[in-house]
């Protein structure tokens, strides 16, 4: 009776109409995408379409700003691996050091002390950013998340949802809505300087390596120290950590904090790529923060990284690559859309991210 | 040909195998019980065949049709309905919708009918509180009156072990699946739904299966008896058989410590 | 012994500092304070800087009690506790009016300007004003703590007489307004000045409160057990009665009203009928869906496109009501496109793919890519109003939008409610209770989500084709991803799942504090809308998260634990059959 059914392979569902409609979804993406792209060949070969060098700006200026997503989405991917919601603030606690960095800025430039020292001022300016954003974050933890821990699971979201336009407005009236520019940096930020080969903007170039050295800083500390592995072990089961010794709620807050001083680095790396800040900033680069997190995998960290830096391309060549090829117009107006759809076609055929989710079994379900 | 039945069944998760080819049938009016220690599989099984998990080999019949790989909502319109170990009613609908919502694979009006308000739809839906009403009232006179419109959570343990019977029945299944229905009851209540499982057999015509740990109730309601462990059937047969059964013993006490194998 | 905490004086003293400070700092203070509310005393910026220091002073010594257990007396430590938390409050106040004041900080803080300074020393100046500065938080500190003193009927009458005082005051234009209407000028002019109420008015108005509050109590319990008495001959003809009434009531309230009201309640209207869409998929169906704009923008959209004389593309120039059943199919159609990729994903990853969604569209409609059809950022212009043959509705006569938002209010609310008295309706409450249990009970999820996508997608796609013909132009930007936002909040607030409870949420929200892009009957707080709402979602899913009306089985969700607890003391712990579940005692007290 088992010698016949032995032969039978793993079942799988079978499918509905559902199913099939993804696969046209599938397909279609994989089409558009290989038409897309081979259009931009076929044009670039007919020697239209951007130049070899204005290829490789878009590729840089995509890293850089992948860099920064990347530091902001380390902030969601940490608290959603903790308690397991969507902290849809955190594009607010980003903007709020980038805010409140242009007041040092600005007065370091008052004081003539950013000409003469650039390198101070931006240290001077990213410590202040950290320290709000890590303040921000804790603050927000303190007084609207820790009530509804254990509450299900969309009310924290809605609540994170709350409070991103009670920040958002806040800085408004507290600051005022006018867009605020940092004061503009020397000259050689623009310079072109040649790396393996390739001539960067010294700008992009600091920006990435900013990037890439906060998150060595950050994996060092949750692999190697103490709070560290309290946030790994947190996140991994609440309770079993408390009977552990671990304090929890303490753990939680050092959670936002350190979320919040990567939000606050990629504010003022944002000053430096783009200059103007105001109180609505954070919104979409959070969004898209949130993406890059769970291209990455949400709870994996150096997923969130590598996923800020693919949306950054995606966001930084997509237009060009793909959608230029059917000969659509304005394709830099459609950036955000090809970022959202790199969204919604990860989480609906790969759910767990590009590079594996890191959460507790509660949170999976 | 007999109702369910289960032929090489395996599923594992992760590297645990919790069925290791398992075999059942169940004929048409029988009540058959699954026992086994803690992890056997029990639950496993019945998650399996209700189609929450898929199976990764062996088939499924059901009236000669094979069920595997179909949706659970599938399965319980094809005729198999469950109750759960611990519990899941929807604990903010009242008694009553509970029973009602139950029946929704057994009727038809959509959208329009319901925007419409339709005779059709109205007459059906005069139906489903009937017999939900009806459903209840077997069991005596514990679910019905004010108890109609109390929230499910707001009843006592026994009782929502009960209502979720009776959920389960208003799906009108051919084949009933329990999961421990009398676990966490004290020896009256229990006394009770022994007498019940039968009546669901002799007078609402159900085929039950019934996962237990209680041996009393067991003996009490099996026509058969199948030992679950580690995921393959250890025995089949009478109470009686099974109960003395050296295997089965080894299987719930341990090896009997010298009688090595 | 009287029991004073310590630490609870302290934090509410704090508070009391903190919420004052923060209304002056974002600049209520300042934009609010040309709004007179009672002549001459008080203006909306002082209401705002002070109307949290009453409650503080209340709160800080208000112990909570433990059912079984016996409160403690109330003494004049009560008060003390009070005027100690309204003076510390009042201190920090101080502290913070000496810094603005030393420090030119105009830089930065756009509004700490020295006629903030001026207002918060009550016109005074620094060292002489400060007395006032924190003289006044702690008298009202102290009034807080008095009302533990009151008796509760005392209690519940000045609460009453205070509530209604202020939104008399608040809503002045419109009761001056409905007051000339009917031809009562002398008594609007007596009442009102600069849309202010009078201060005898006020006190009047009060004194009537305190007496009758006492006389109306009760009054709508029992009004609430004739529509839902037993006996349902009865209870049928009750609700025909009501339901009669509320119609003429609607039907004469534009002509009270003037265009101006008309025009926020039309508004109100059309964020009504998108929240009961976004009901039946949050509220009933369980999924947070932040994209719902999408669906009002392709119902605009659709009817913009076809019926526009000079739309990019086409120049159909259909009538509007041969648009609407195409608005309907394309609504639907975009809910079956958006729902079915999302339906299989957990509720916070729906929510942001919604959301992607949400914007995907709307960046399509402003692409140059598709501007020969959408217009891009022109979006499409001149769409005519809806031909009734004795008349045309559109924007310029708010008062047909706004019954024709009132048809379909309530052709929505008769669509949601039949569907949640249905087996449908069932359905949806199943899976967002227990979505394998549901499955497991027969329930084909794919199916019933969808039917709640598509059946909310529709309801939106109304508000889309009414909304193209009373503006006459449909652009991207008025489908922003705060609409969706808003929406929410309107569901939230008003209480979800429940019809009644989102007509609360709208005419609250909506009507009195203004959408985006609309004003309210509050045009004052235009600027500072948005943080109200953000404020107002934050402070609704700490405190009661079921909303202004909650829904009776959102409530039970949503207090599960306390019933459970419930339940625990009343037993003593132990589960027998037979006994009545606490369920029954336990409704959300409304």
């Amino acid at each position: 009776m088992t010698a016949s059914a032995a032969g039978a392979g793993r079942y799988k569902r079978r499918p509905g109409w559902v199913d099939a409609f993804l696969w046209i979804v599938r397909i279609g993406a994989l089409v558009v995408l290989v038409w897309g792209v081979a259009g931009t060949v076929v044009q670039g070969i007919a020697g239209e379409g951007p130049t070899g060098e204005a290829w490789r700006d878009l590729v840089v200026a995509g890293i850089a700003q992948g860099a920064m997503y990347g530091l902001i989405a380390l902030g969601y991917s940490m608290v959603y691996g903790v308690l397991g919601f969507i902290n849809f603030a955190h594009g607010e606690v980003f903007m709020a050091g980038g805010m409140v960095g242009f007041f040092v800025a600005n007065y370091l430039w008052d004081i003539r002390f950013w000409e003469t020292d650039f390198v101070l001022s931006v240290l001077l300016v990213l410590v202040t950013s950290i320290l709000t954003s890590a303040l921000v974050a804790v603050i927000v933890e303190r007084v609207a998340y820790r009530p509804l821990r254990g509450s299900p699971r969309l009310i924290p979201l809605i609540t994170s949802i709350g409070i991103s336009f009670f920040l958002q407005y806040t800085f408004a009236g507290l600051f005022g809505v006018a867009v605020k520019n940092y004061p503009p940096p020397p000259d050689y930020m623009r310079n072109r300087i040649g790396i393996l080969g390739l001539q960067i903007e010294v700008t992009k170039l600091v920006v990435i390596v900013v990037g890439a050295a906060a998150m060595i800083g950050l994996y060092l500390f949750v692999e190697k120290t103490r709070t560290g592995r309290s946030i790994r072990a947190v996140a991994e089961d609440k309770e079993m950590a408390a009977l552990m010794g671990i304090d929890v709620d303490r753990t939680i807050v050092a959670t936002f904090a350190v979320g919040g001083a990567m939000a606050g680095i990629a504010g003022t790396l944002w000053a430096l790529l783009f200059r103007g800040v105001s109180f609505i900033t954070g919104f979409l680069p959070g969004i898209k923060a949130f993406t890059a997190a769970v291209l990455g995998g949400v709870g994996n960290l150096t997923g969130a990284m590598a996923g800020g830096v693919l949306l950054g391309l995606f966001e930084g060549v997509g237009p060009q690559l793909v959608l230029a090829g059917f000969g659509i117009p304005g394709v830099s107006q459609l950036k955000d859309v090809v970022a959202f759809t790199a969204l919604v076609l990860v989480l609906i055929f790969k759910p767990t991210g590009l590079f594996g989710e890191r959460l507790s079994a509660e949170d999976r379900a | 040909m007999a109702m369910l039945e289960i032929r090489g069944l395996r599923k594992s998760f992760g590297g645990v195998q919790a069925l290791a080819g398992v075999d059942l049938h169940v004929d048409e009016g029988e009540i058959v019980s699954v026992i086994g220690p803690n992890g056997a599989g029990k639950t496993s099984f019945f998650n399996v065949v209700t189609g929450l998990f898929l199976p990764d080999r062996g088939d499924i019949l059901f009236e000669g049709k094979s069920i595997a790989g179909l949706e659970a909502s599938e399965i319980t319109k094809a005729g198999i309905a469950r109750t759960f170990q611990n519990v899941r009613l929807f604990p903010d609908m009242t008694v009553l919708e509970n029973v009602m919502v139950a029946q929704h694979c057994r009727t038809r009006s959509g959208i329009f009918r319901a925007i419409l308000r339709t005779p059709f739809m109205r007459r059906e839906e005069a139906e489903i509180e009937e017999r939900a009403r009806e459903i209840l009232s077997f069991f005596g006179s514990r679910l019905v009156g004010y108890r109609f419109d109390q929230p499910a959570m707001s009843l006592s343990y026994a009782n929502r072990r009960r209502l979720e019977i009776a959920r389960a029945m208003a799906t009108r299944p051919k084949l009933l699946l329990l999961d421990e229905p009398v676990a966490g009851m004290n020896p009256r209540e229990t006394a009770e739904l022994t007498g019940l499982i039968r009546k669901l057999r002799d007078e609402q015509g159900f085929t039950v299966v019934v996962i237990e740990h209680d041996m009393g109730v067991v003996r009490d309601v099996s026509d058969r008896v199948a030992v679950l462990d580690h995921g393959v059937k250890i025995a089949e047969g009478a109470y009686e058989e099974v109960s003395t059964n050296a295997e089965v013993i080894e299987a719930y006490l341990g090896r009997p410590a010298g009688a090595g194998r | 012994m009287t029991s004073i905490d310590l630490r609870r004086m302290l934090r509410w003293g704090w508070m009391a500092g903190a919420a004052p400070v923060f209304t002056a700092a974002v600049g209520m203070l300042e934009a609010f304070d040309d709004r007179p509310l009672i002549y001459p005393v008080l203006s909306l910026g002082y209401l705002m800087l002070l109307w949290f220091l009453p409650i503080a002073g209340y709160q800080a010594s208000n112990t909570p009690v433990l059912e079984g257990m016996e409160a403690p007396p109330k003494g004049l430590h009560n008060a003390a506790a009070g005027a100690f938390a309204g003076l510390m409050g009042g201190a920090v106040l101080s502290v913070f009016t000496v810094l603005v004041n030393a420090f030119d900080m105009r830089d930065v803080f756009v509004s700490f300007s020295a006629r903030m300074v001026e207002l918060l020393t009550w016109g005074r100046g620094v060292p002489g004003g400060l007395a006032v500065t924190a003289g006044v938080p702690a008298v009202l500190g102290l009034a807080g703590g008095l009302m533990h003193l009151m008796s509760p009927s005392g209690r519940r009458r000045s609460i009453l007489a205070v509530e209604w005082v202020v939104v008399a005051a608040l809503l002045g234009q419109v009761i001056s307004q409905v007051l000339r209407q009917i031809r009562l000028e002398a008594a609007a002019d007596l009442m009102f000045t600069r849309r202010a109420l009078e201060w005898w008015a006020a006190v009047v108005l009060a004194a009537v409160v305190w007496v009758l509050a006492e006389r109306t109590k009760g009054g709508m319990g029992r009004m609430r057990e004739r529509l839902f008495a037993a006996d349902v001959g009865r209870r049928t003809r009750n609700s025909i009665w009501l339901a009669v009434l509320v119609l003429v009531f609607l039907i004469i309230l534009p002509q009270l009203l003037g265009s101006l009201l008309s025009e926020v309640l039309a508004n109100v209207g059309l964020f009504l009928l998108m929240g009961l869409g976004l009901n039946i998929v949050v509220g009933l169906a369980g999924m947070l869906d932040l994209g719902y704009v999408a669906f009002f923008a392709v119902g605009a959209y659709t009817v913009g496109v076809l019926t526009s004389p000079i739309s990019p593309r086409f120049t159909l120039e259909w009538s509007w009501w041969a648009a609407l059943p195409v608005a309907i199919v394309m609504t639907a159609l975009a809910g079956l496109l958006v729902g079915t990729p999302v339906i299989r994903m957990r509720g916070d990853y729906l929510a942001i793919v919604t959301l992607g969604f949400g914007e995907i569209v709307r960046i399509l409609f402003l692409s140059d890519w598709l501007s020969h059809t959408f217009g891009g950022a022109q979006g499409v212009q001149n769409i005519p109003g809806i031909p009734l043959g004795f008349t045309t509705v559109s924007g310029v006569g708010p008062e047909g939008v706004l019954y024709f938002a009132l048809f379909f209010v309530i052709i929505s609310a008769w669509i949601s409610w039949s569907l949640q008295e249905s087996r449908i309706g069932r359905a949806w409450t199943a899976l967002r209770e227990d979505e394998t249990v549901a499955e497991a009970m027969g329930i084909n999820i794919v199916a019933a989500k969808l039917n709640a996508f598509i059946v909310g997608a529709v309801l939106a796609g109304f508000a889309g084709a009414l909304f193209a013909a009373k503006v006459g132009s449909v652009f991207p930007s008025s489908f922003e991803l705060l609409v969706s936002i808003i929406i929410l909040v309107v569901v939230i607030v008003g209480g979800m799942g429940n019809i009644p409870g989102v007509a609360v949420g709208a005419v609250v929200l909506i009507g009195v504090l203004g959408g985006p892009n609309v004003p309210g009957l509050l045009q004052e707080f235009a600027q500072f809308k948005l943080l109200i709402y953000g404020a107002l979602l934050i402070f609704m899913m700490l405190r009661r998260p079921e909303g202004l009306v909650p829904s009776k089985r959102r409530s039970r969700e949503l207090h599960s634990h306390e019933l459970t607890q419930d339940a625990w003391l009343q037993k003593g712990g132990a589960f027998t059959g037979g006994q009545d579940g606490p369920g029954g005692g336990r409704q959300a007290e409304s």
